[in-house]
C-alpha cells in the first residue's frame, strides 16, 4: 500500500483517528474476554462487574466509530482504499461489539456456575485453553489490522478451524459427563454455552480478517472460506 | 465470487482509439492512446489539468484541424462503418455531422430557442416547417427542457437561466441525432440543481446514444459513467468499469488521484 498522504491533512487525520479508535476498541474487547475467562476459573465477582462495565464502553465505541465513518462519507466522498477502509471498519466494529457481548455471556455463565457452588467444573481446562486461543486470534487480527497485513489475515482465517474443532471436542466430552451423571447436566450445559461463545469469538475474529483482506486487495472473501467444514456459519 | 459485469471485450464498440498521438506544434499532448468507447455507454475522462483529456475529446470531432501546426497520428475508428475519423481524406464536416459536442459554458446562438435547436437541421437541408417543429420538440423533450420552454420557443435563448441554456445546447446537439455525444465539462459552470438535472439527462440519453464526457468533478464521473479513463501527462493510465476504478483501481497512480493523494 502506498503511504503517501492526502492533499488534505485534515482528511488524513480523520482516517487515522478512525483506525486508531478501532484498535482501541479491539483492546477493550480483548481485556473483556481475558477477564471473562478468568471469571470462569476464579469466580471473582468484581471481575464479572468489570466485564459488564467494559461492555458499555465497547458499545459506545461502536456507535461513535460508525458515526465518524458516516461523517467521512458525507464530507469527503472517499474512494478506492479509503472507501474500502470506511466500509470495512463499519463492519469490523459490529464484529468487535458482538465479541464483547460473547465475553459478557461467558462472565454471566461463569457466575451461574460458581453460584451453584460446584467446585468441580468438567473440562474447564479445555475451555480455558480454547478461550486463550480465541484471545490470541483476536490479538493477531488487531495487529494485522494495524499493519494492514493481508497475508497474516489469510493465515488467521485458515486457523479458525482450530477453535471450531476445540468446541466440537468439548461438546463431545461434556455429553459423556451428562450421560453418566445427570446431576452435571445444568453445569455442563453452561459450559457448552461458554464454549459456543468462544467459538463465536473465533468466527468474529475471522470476519475481521476477511475485512482486512478487503481493505488491502479489494476482494471480498466472505462466504468463500468454509467449504468442506460442514456446519453453516451464522456469523458470516 | 462471480463478477456480474460482462467482460470488456464482449461489449460492442462505438469507437476505438489506437496508437493515437497528438502534437500541438512541438508539444506532444497525447501519447499512444489506446482506448475503447463502448456503444450506448457513458465513458468519463478524468485526470488533472493538462493531462490531455480535453485534447483527446476534441480529436473526435477534428476540432484541432482549425489551428495550424497541430498534428495527429494513429486512428480513431468510428463504428459501425469503421471509418478513421482522423484520416486526412475524411472531411471533418462529415465527421461533425455524426457527432455533437457540448461545451463547458453554455454557448447558445444569438437566436430564438427554436432557431437554436433547428439550426443543425437547417444546415442539413431540412426546410419543411412541420418536420422542423417535430424535431425541435423531440430534441427539447430529450434534453428535459420542453415543459419549461414550450410557450416561449420564439424568445431569445439568452433569456434562459444558465442550466436551461446548457440543456438548450444539449437539445441543439441532440436534434441532429448524433451517434456520439461529446461533453466537455458540461456542468462546471452550473449550480448543483442544474448539474443534477444534466446528470439525470445523461443517464436517460445513454439509452439512445454513446456519450464521452470530460469532467473535473470525480464524483460526477463516479455518478454518471459506466467506464472511466484516468489520464496523466498525455497518457492513458487506466481504463475500466467505473465501479472498479473507484473501488479497486489497479494502478497506484489512479488510486492516488481519485483518493485525493495526488500532488
Amino acid at each position: 500500500m502506498p503511504n503517501s498522504e492526502h492533499l488534505s491533512r485534515q482528511y488524513d487525520s480523520e482516517l487515522e483517528d478512525i483506525r486508531s479508535r478501532v484498535l482501541q476498541m479491539g483492546g477493550l474487547v480483548e481485556s473483556q474476554i481475558l477477564a471473562a475467562i478468568e471469571c470462569l476459573a476464579s469466580g471473582n465477582v468484581e471481575l464479572m462487574a468489570q466485564v459488564t462495565d467494559t461492555d458499555r464502553r465497547v458499545n459506545s465505541c461502536e456507535v461513535e466509530i460508525d458515526e465518524a465513518c458516516s461523517h467521512v462519507i458525507a464530507r469527503r466522498q472517499p474512494a478506492a482504499r479509503d472507501l474500502r477502509l470506511i466500509m470495512a471498519v463499519s463492519k469490523i466494529v459490529t464484529d468487535l461489539e458482538r465479541t464483547g457481548d460473547e465475553a459478557e455471556k461467558i462472565a454471566r455463565m461463569a457466575r451461574q456456575i460458581h453460584g451453584r457452588g460446584r467446585l468441580q467444573i468438567p473440562r474447564s481446562a479445555d475451555v480455558s485453553q480454547a478461550g486463550q486461543l480465541a484471545v490470541a486470534m483476536l490479538r493477531r487480527v488487531l495487529d494485522a489490522m494495524a499493519r494492514l497485513d493481508a497475508t497474516e489475515a489469510e493465515r488467521i482465517i485458515a486457523e479458525d478451524v482450530t477453535i471450531d474443532d476445540a468446541f466440537r471436542g468439548i461438546v463431545r466430552q461434556l455429553v459423556t459427563y451428562m450421560m453418566e451423571d445427570p446431576r452435571t447436566i445444568s453445569t455442563a450445559l453452561d459450559i457448552v454455552w461458554i464454549a459456543k461463545a468462544i467459538e463465536r469469538i473465533g468466527d468474529h475474529a475471522k470476519n475481521v480478517a476477511e475485512q482486512i483482506i478487503y481493505i488491502v486487495h479489494g476482494t471480498d472473501v466472505r462466504h468463500t472460506t468454509r467449504e468442506g467444514h460442514g456446519e453453516p456459519d451464522g456469523a458470516e | 465470487m462471480p463478477d456480474p459485469k460482462p467482460a470488456l471485450d464482449s461489449l460492442p464498440l462505438k469507437a476505438h482509439a489506437a496508437g493515437l498521438n497528438f502534437h500541438y506544434g512541438d508539444f506532444h499532448a497525447l501519447k499512444n492512446i489506446e482506448m475503447p468507447i463502448h456503444d450506448k455507454r457513458v465513458t468519463a475522462l478524468i485526470g488533472p489539468s493538462g493531462c490531455g483529456k480535453s485534447t483527446f475529446l476534441r480529436c473526435f470531432n477534428r476540432m484541432h484541424d482549425l489551428y495550424p501546426g497541430n498534428r495527429y497520428e494513429g486512428e480513431i475508428r468510428l463504428q459501425p462503418d469503421n471509418v478513421n475519423l482522423l484520416d486526412r481524406a475524411v472531411d471533418p464536416i462529415e465527421v461533425r455531422m455524426r457527432l455533437s459536442m457540448v461545451f463547458q459554458k453554455p454557448n447558445p446562438f444569438p437566436k430564438t430557442l427554436f432557431e437554436n435547436v433547428a439550426y443543425g437541421l437547417r444546415v442539413r437541408g431540412i426546410k419543411r416547417r412541420a418536420v422542423l417543429e417535430e424535431k425541435v420538440e423531440e430534441a427539447l423533450r430529450g434534453a428535459a427542457l420542453w415543459n419549461e420552454v414550450k410557450d416561449r420557443l420564439h424568445e431569445q435563448a439568452f433569456n434562459l437561466s444558465g442550466g436551461q441554456q446548457q440543456r438548450l445546447c444539449i437539445a441543439r446537439a441532440l436534434a441532429t441525432e448524433p451517434e456520439l455525444l461529446l461533453f466537455d465539462e458540461p456542468t462546471s459552470a452550473l449550480d448543483p440543481i442544474a448539474t443534477a438535472s444534466i446528470e439525470e439527462l445523461i443517464a436517460e440519453l445513454k439509452e439512445k446514444v454513446t456519450i464521452l464526457i470530460v469532467t473535473h468533478n470525480m464524483q460526477q464521473a463516479a455518478r454518471v459513467s459506466d467506464f472511466t479513463a484516468y489520464m496523466y501527462l498525455g497518457e492513458l493510465i487506466e481504463f475500466g468499469w467505473t465501479d472498479d476504478i473507484f473501488i479497486k483501481p489497479k494502478n497506484p497512480q489512479t488510486e492516488a488521484y481519485i483518493t485525493g493523494r495526488f500532488g
